[in-house]
């Protein structure tokens, strides 16, 4: 007998791996933190407790305190929306302007595909970061900048792969159908090829999230980010350097919150991209 | 003698079951042709013959022995040495079943090679010899040859020539040539049959198409919704099950009842000298003239290459002609700039071969009826949604599925609904049947006959199929190569062709033992 039952069995009960579920929760927890941060720290995050200054972790300060007795946790908690905002910025304009690039370049072709293409092209061979500094240090300072200068980066990967989608659905009959039956070209671009184009976009779009995150967090780092009070998770590294030999808690815990949200974000586009074997 | 004995067989895939209490026998030498519709279960049974159902696929119940043998208590490695040494299996699809990267003479080459039939060095000059018998020509340079290098038709030879490697005693073809041309379909069923005739292999001949069925097999089952409904030599001749009758009464065959011959009328579209050069200077249609009168069918035939799709898409300005002209109504649209042609495009229409590509999957029913009349802002879309829908004969509950939900032919029934939403004068029909089973393709044709009486409408209508175009045609055109080889009224080029290779079209359609099974039992 071909025995084959115990595969498709197995396949029925498909368990959330407990990777997968931490990834959730971390993002679940940084969401909440940028929506409600008073809900998870009693602690002000601009003004200090000048006699707890530079404590170590402890339940009271489960994050340190730093040079003006600020806790550190109430920092991080506050930074996220700012951070978090600004990745969203930073994705979404790499998402619409690079997809739009994409989508035009491989509907129209001829020479305006070569066009975009050869400029994506060159975008692709700048490393983003450097891409992104040289672009901030024009359009000037502050976190939004910072957002759209790191979307700007990264939307280049957008235009090839929306591109890449685009060119395999357009050679679609049923594309061609909808010419057929009298659609404007602009009607067969916004309902026929877009809608069918977009899966792999998107995914690309929560594999970005990931990126995005590390990159707004270094061009904070290096000064370009929110004026020093504000709280921002790139910041708060920085902050702590000059720390960095006697209170480790200032740059390690926002440190570990960039690392955690990077790697929960690629887990989850990994999950979405259907990529769970 | 019995060679492979099916009893009983059931199969399901994931617990739904595909085939139930198949069986039946093949003889040594003998040809058994299984016939059946897509979902019958044919293939399924093929497969479990040979050990190789897909994934998911499991053996319920019954058994198969070949040769004495129990082949479903074999063990992976007792498989290799039955599968193509004992048992061999020609492809349905030639042009996926051979490994691009590997030239063809080493694939055949291997075959003898796993089996320890020859020695490296010799295995090479053998798989030329045996290119040769399934009638490859020079096969010392094809065997070096890539398969991209080759035709549709010379791959699936070379896919006959390694099932021949293993000299099995049964050799499983599995829709060997329903991706052919139909003289090249004769030709290779000649070569397979007659080769197996001499080295006394039998085979399985898995096929949708009772008309070759008829012609090469000695005796057939018939296989409906995983059952056997029949099985027979006369199956043909004199069909006992009503499903089977069903089955003969749908086949395309040539000898319904042609259309009475057509009023004159003035003509809708007007062709001249139209041709059209691809990039590389390949001459696609070369100085092809035609008129279509109105309310009429002009059907143009023609194998796969013959620029006959091609031609279709120039009269409907979906290509751009290099040469000639198109009139339509009166005016000549060949150069018309793009607003004035998407106007145009509400009275000419198209109905693609394949309703499984040809409607958008993101959209609803409604939607893909409802988006020429969107395109040209007609109000009240829903009630001209239904309305349509009602015309093809689907149930208004399907508005609300999307394509992947329906069958093909309630596909092609939505694609036609969408073609005649703007009540168009002319529906092109570029192979609107070919990839449906043979009752569902009776049906849309005898639908696409009532809509043209009631509406009027004009189509040109593509097929490679002789037997399909009759039940449709006033005018036939038959192409090769770009021109145009014969046109003239239905009954003049089907019933006394003129051209030489009308009448090869005409004489390679398979079913010939069937026509004339019936034509006898008939008088």
């Amino acid at each position: 007998m071909v025995d084959l039952a115990e595969a498709p069995a197995r396949h029925f009960h498909v368990k959330v791996p407990p990777g997968l579920l931490l990834a959730v929760a971390v993002l679940a927890f940084v969401l909440l933190a940028a929506f409600v941060p008073a809900l998870l720290t009693g602690h002000d995050p601009i003004t200090g407790v000048p006699a707890e200054r530079l404590h170590g972790p402890s339940l009271h300060h489960l994050f340190g305190t730093d040079e003006t007795g600020r806790d550190v946790y109430a920092r991080v908690i506050h930074g996220a929306s700012l951070s978090l905002r600004a990745t969203a910025i930073a994705v979404l304009v790499a998402l619409l302007a690079g997809s739009a690039l994409g989508l035009l370049a491989g509907f129209r072709g001829g020479w305006a595909d070569t066009a975009i293409m050869r400029v994506v092209d060159v975008f692709l061979a700048i490393p983003p970061i450097l891409l992104s500094l040289a672009l901030v240090t024009a359009l000037g300072f502050g976190t939004t900048n910072v957002a759209i200068a790191v979307g700007i980066a990264n939307l280049a990967s957008f235009a090839r792969v929306m591109r890449a989608e685009v060119l395999r659905v357009r050679n679609g009959v049923f594309v061609e159908a909808a010419r057929a039956s009298g659609v404007r070209w602009s009607g067969v671009l916004l309902r026929h090829v877009l809608p069918n184009a977009a899966g792999p976009v998107l995914a690309l779009a929560t594999l970005t999230l990931g990126t995005a995150v590390l990159e707004v967090s270094a061009l904070s780092f290096l000064g370009f980010g929110a004026t020093p009070p504000t709280p921002e998770w790139g910041s708060l590294v920085a902050g702590g350097r000059s720390f960095l030999a006697t209170a480790w808690w200032m740059t390690t815990f926002p440190g570990l919150t960039v690392a955690a949200v990077v790697l929960a974000a690629n887990r989850l586009s990994r999950a979405l991209d259907g990529g769970d074997r | 003698m019995t060679l492979l004995r099916i009893t009983d067989l059931a199969v399901s895939y994931q617990a739904v079951p595909a085939v139930r209490d198949v069986g039946f026998d093949v003889g040594e030498g003998e040809v058994v042709a299984v016939v059946g519709e897509s979902g019958s279960g044919k293939s399924t049974t093929a497969h479990a013959a040979i050990g190789l159902l897909p994934r998911g696929g499991r053996v319920d119940g019954g058994a198969i022995t070949f040769d004495g043998r129990d082949l479903l208590r074999l063990s992976d490695k007792q498989w290799r040495g039955v599968r193509g040494r004992e048992i061999a299996l020609v492809p349905q699809d030639p042009a996926v079943s051979l490994n691009p990267v590997h030239r063809i003479g080493d694939q055949v080459a291997e075959v003898l090679r796993i089996h320890g039939l020859a020695e490296r060095r010799t295995a090479s000059l053998q798989a030329i010899e045996l290119l040769e018998r399934a009638g490859v020509p020079s096969p010392e340079l094809r065997a070096r040859q890539y398969p991209h290098q080759l035709s549709g038709g010379l791959r699936q030879r070379v896919l006959i020539a390694a099932a021949l490697a293993g000299r099995p005693k049964l050799i499983i073809a599995d829709e060997p040539t329903s991706a052919l041309d139909v003289t090249v379909q004769r030709r290779i069923l000649d070569h397979l049959t007659s080769l197996a005739a001499d080295s006394g292999t039998a085979i399985l001949l898995i096929t949708h198409d009772l008309g070759v069925a008829a012609d090469r097999a000695s005796r057939i089952v018939v296989l409906s919704q995983g059952s056997v409904v029949e099985e027979g030599s006369s199956v043909v001749s004199a069909p006992t099950h009503p499903y089977t009758r069903q089955l003969l009464a749908a086949a395309p065959s040539m000898s319904s009842a042609l259309r009475p011959a057509a009023p004159p009328a003035e003509p809708l579209v007007s062709v001249r000298d139209l041709a059209k050069t691809f990039d590389g200077g390949i001459r696609a249609v070369d100085g092809v003239s035609f008129d279509i009168p109105r309310g009429q069918t002009l059907a143009l035939v023609g194998e796969s290459g013959s620029g006959k799709s091609t031609t279709a898409r120039m009269v409907l300005r979906l290509e751009t002609p290099s040469a000639g002209t198109v009139e339509f109504d009166g005016r000549d649209i060949t150069a018309l700039p793009g607003g004035d042609l998407r106007r145009l495009r509400r009275r000419m229409q198209i109905v693609y071969q394949n309703p499984y590509a040809s409607l958008n999957p993101k959209f609803s029913i409604e939607d893909v009826v409802a988006e020429p009349l969107r395109a040209f802002g007609v109000p009240d879309r829903r009630a001209r949604v239904s309305e349509l829908l009602e015309q093809v004969a689907l149930p208004s509950s399907v508005a609300r599925r999307k394509p992947a939900e329906l069958s093909g032919g309630q596909r092609q029934r939505v694609a036609i609904a969408r073609a005649l939403a703007l009540k168009p004068d002319l529906v092109v029909c570029d192979e609107p049947v070919s990839a449906l089973d043979v009752s569902v393709q009776a049906q849309i044709l005898r639908l696409l006959a009532d809509l043209q009486s009631s509406m009027g409408l004009s189509y040109l209508f593509i097929s490679h199929d002789l037997a399909v175009v009759r039940q449709l045609a006033d005018h036939v055109g038959v192409m090769r190569e770009g021109t145009l080889v014969e046109l003239g009224p239905a009954a003049q080029v089907l019933a006394e062709p003129e051209s030489e290779y009308t009448k090869e079209l005409l004489a390679a359609i398979p079913g010939s033992r069937m026509r004339n099974g019936l034509s006898t039992t008939g008088r």
